[in-house]
Formats: structure tokens, C-alpha cells, sequence
């Protein structure tokens, strides 16, 4: 599970963490994996019910010191 | 992704926070890949004011009635708590802090998410609104125009 690219989206609030994402899965190809960092809480609520509805797995959620990392496979 | 799913927004209220609302959901449902379409109607038209003084033709009424509306998103004043425009001035400092994004650069986030920004006609009339006072490139329509995008929408929305 490499991510071939790293979203810093710390201290942003809503709804930039999702537009940003979606700017940069844009960039990627199918089955690559993107690795989002937030501090905004409701990112994991928005960030897997948006990959839901694109279809991207959301692979992983792991949370550290209030950064939260989600890792996304595009589909 | 199977069809293109839409989201149409009408906004009639010209307050900042309520307007701050519609821009945000307009801007996460770009973000969706939704074709997104804000109809600005009676109050909602001064969001799309530009903020300098343009001169144009217009009679008492008009004038008056554009020195008393907002020119422009961010000279709106608050639903709530707007305390004579300290409480815009209280917000957009609270805003700063969290990192909220200021009304003005969300709509120019949602132009450059390719939301459809409409403006509408009848009121513009009603309200001594020119095209040289709104934005560019923004549409111009009326109730048929909305109702064609909304009833194919997937979120609608009246603000």
C-alpha cells in the first residue's frame, strides 16, 4: 500500500479537505493510492462517504495526535 | 461512475452565513463530480455584485435601492447576531482562526469548479440590477431554466 502521492490538508476546514482531494485523485491513475492528511474531524465521515459514491476503496483510517491519515485507492 | 448527478441550489437569502452555506455545499458537490447550479434570486443577487461602484443608468428607485443592498458577498451582514456589522466583522475574525474559507473565495472556488452560477432576470429588474454590476461569466435566466436543471437534480435546495 505505497502512496504515490501525499495530500497535506492540515488545518483546513471544511469543505477544502474534499475539494482537495478530489483535485488530486484527478491527478491519479486507476488502482493508485493517495494518502490524505486532516485535522478537520468530520474529514472521516466525509472522506469515506465521498469514496463510496466515486467508487474509491477507502484502504485505511489511522489517527495520530489529531491528524487523521485516510489512504485512498482510486477506482 | 455511472450518470452525471446533479445539484441546484436556489439562493435567495442575502445573508453572509446562509450564503456561506450554499457556496460550501455547492463547492463539496463539485467536489462529487455533481453539475452544480446556484440560481441567484431577489437577496441572493448581491452575492454576485462586483464590490466597486459601476455607473450605470438607473432611475430613484434603483439607485436607492442599490446603495441600500450589500455590494457585493462580502459587505453582507449576518442572519443572526449582526449587531449593526460588528457581528460579520466577529465572524470573519473567528473564521481566520479555524481556517474557514471567506465567502468571497468561495465562489470563486466554485467558478473554478465549473459551478453554474445563474442569475435571475426578473428580479434583477425588480431590484435595478445591470450585467455590468454582476460578475462575469455568469448565466442569466429565469424559473423554465432552473426548473430544467432541477428536475433532473439529485440534491435541490432553497436557501
Amino acid at each position: 500500500m505505497q502512496a504515490v502521492q501525499v495530500l497535506d490538508a492540515k488545518g483546513l476546514a471544511c469543505p477544502m479537505p474534499i475539494v482537495k482531494t478530489k483535485k488530486a485523485m484527478k491527478e491519479l491513475a486507476s488502482g493508485e493510492v493517495l494518502e490524505v492528511h486532516t485535522t478537520d474531524q468530520g474529514a472521516k465521515a466525509d472522506l469515506s462517504a465521498w469514496a463510496k459514491s466515486g467508487g474509491h476503496e477507502l484502504m485505511k483510517v489511522e489517527e495520530e495526535n489529531g491528524v487523521l491519515k485516510f489512504w485512498l485507492k482510486k477506482a | 461512475m455511472t450518470e452525471q448527478k446533479k445539484t441546484t441550489i436556489v439562493l435567495f437569502s442575502g445573508d453572509y452565513d446562509k450564503t456561506m452555506a450554499a457556496y460550501i455545499i455547492a463547492n463539496g458537490a463539485a467536489a462529487y463530480d455533481h453539475e452544480v447550479t446556484i440560481f441567484h434570486t431577489f437577496w441572493g443577487l448581491n452575492a454576485l455584485r462586483k464590490d466597486e461602484p459601476i455607473t450605470v443608468k438607473k432611475n430613484f428607485m434603483e439607485k436607492m435601492f442599490g446603495k441600500m443592498m450589500p455590494r457585493g458577498a462580502d459587505k453582507m451582514g449576518l442572519s443572526k447576531m449582526n449587531f449593526a456589522g460588528m457581528g460579520p466583522k466577529m465572524i470573519k475574525d473567528i473564521m481566520k482562526k479555524h481556517n474557514a474559507i471567506p465567502l468571497p473565495q468561495l465562489i470563486e472556488m466554485a467558478q473554478e469548479q465549473d459551478v453554474k452560477l445563474v442569475a435571475c432576470t426578473m428580479t434583477m429588474d425588480l431590484l435595478g440590477l445591470h450585467k455590468e454590476e454582476l460578475l462575469d461569466d455568469i448565466d442569466y435566466a429565469g424559473v423554465a431554466a432552473y426548473l430544467g436543471d432541477a428536475q433532473e437534480g439529485h440534491v435541490n435546495l432553497f436557501i
